[in-house]
């Protein structure tokens, strides 16, 4: 039966033309962890057992280490990450008036590298820029979602959601297609979830590694058949923002852990 | 940045079944996999874990290509005493890690 039903939520995805995108009440969000089976939710639950937590550490070494010309760590401006980065991811993509744009949090860490401390940029994705990432990240672990708050963000919060709507790709589906209408069907055997990015950046089982919310994005417009954005493309970080606005209130849990 | 998490109970009683868990820090890449341009990307995985408990070994495991990254190795063993656990990974390239945890026996 189940590939059965599989193949008709499948059938249902790509076949139904005009379905109405309507949004998750706020009560009704729920957090991808929530859709995975007890033994992906007692890896994430153990520090000692989630693989993120590797990452974690890595990340709080490159913190104290100095990376650039100009001789300075992270902490020697921010100290403590515990007290000084704590709720800071939770309000990223955040605005930065110097660019006038939003900035994911791996741009951020990547702009204080060059400015601060004369270092060249982390690639996108190298283990470097995400155990920074994640170590900056977990410190607002269990802490509510904020981006999106800044007025300045809603020209790129609207262009974000924007294109979360918008149909696209040789599948001819939108992210809501999936994650708003059909966020309790399974596709394949997999739980379609509600796309709210808690987690990141989050250890894939899939990947075998931690990613970015970027990577998920571009993997996701891949499986519908579409050109997906180059890292750090403004696209992708106008998703990040809206999804992650969207995601308000929840708790953040990175370094989560996925299938 | 070879790192690992180590758990292991502080406190345990004489004679308790403790469970000790252990995640090590390593790709795992399995020798299987070819590169966008057809190449096969060589081997690089851990080959053995071994724990001692106060110098006596107590758990060894042989690992293999099909093992995913970040090996993840739990097991169970018998609080006899005080003293110190020592873990210990040796791979291809030359890999070779160590950590250590105390436990306390009353």
């Amino acid at each position: 039966m189940i590939p059965l039903r599989a193949i008709a939520a499948a059938a249902l995805l790509a076949a139904v033309p005009a379905l109405l995108a309507a949004e998750i009440p706020a009560d009704q969000r729920r957090s991808g962890y929530s859709f995975m089976g007890p033994d992906s939710k007692a890896m994430q639950d153990d520090d000692t057992s989630n693989p993120g937590m590797l990452f974690v550490l890595d990340g709080e070494a490159l913190w104290n280490q100095k990376l650039g010309s100009a001789g300075k760590a992270c902490a020697d401006c921010h100290g403590d990450a515990r007290e000084s980065m704590k709720g800071v991811a939770a309000r990223y993509p955040a605005f930065d008036k110097g660019l006038g744009r939003p900035v994911t949090i791996e741009q951020r860490i990547n702009l204080e590298l060059a400015q601060r401390e004369g270092a060249p940029p982390l690639a996108y994705e190298s283990r470097d820029l995400l155990a920074l990432a994640a170590f900056v990240a977990n410190q607002s672990r269990g802490m509510p979602i904020t981006a999106g708050d800044d007025p300045e963000l809603k020209p790129f919060v609207e262009k974000g959601r924007a294109l979360f709507m918008q149909r696209e790709g040789q599948l001819n589906l939108a992210c809501a297609n999936c994650h708003d209408d059909n966020w309790d069907r399974r596709l394949a055997g997999s739980p379609v979830t509600q796309a709210h990015p808690t987690g990141y950046p989050l250890y894939r089982l899939e990947w075998q590694s931690l990613g970015s919310l970027e990577r998920r994005l571009r993997s996701c417009i891949t499986g519908v058949r579409a050109q997906g954005y180059d890292y750090g493309a403004p696209e992708l970080v106008a998703l990040e923002l809206f999804l992650m606005s969207r995601a308000r209130g929840m708790k953040m849990e990175t370094p989560a852990v996925r299938p | 940045m070879a790192s690992a998490l180590i758990n292991v109970p502080a406190k345990a009683g004489r004679g308790d079944v403790i469970e000790i868990k252990t995640l090590m820090s390593h790709i795992m890449e399995s020798g299987f996999r070819r590169t966008a341009a057809g190449e096969i990307v060589p081997r690089d995985i851990i080959t053995s874990f071994t724990c001692r408990y106060n110098g006596t070994e107590i758990f060894r495991a042989d690992l293999f290509p099909a093992i995913s990254a970040n090996p993840f190795i739990s097991f169970f063993t018998v609080a006899k005493e005080s003293g110190k656990l020592e873990f210990e990974w040796v791979g291809d390239n030359g890999f070779a890690s160590t950590a250590s945890a105390s436990i306390t026996v009353e």
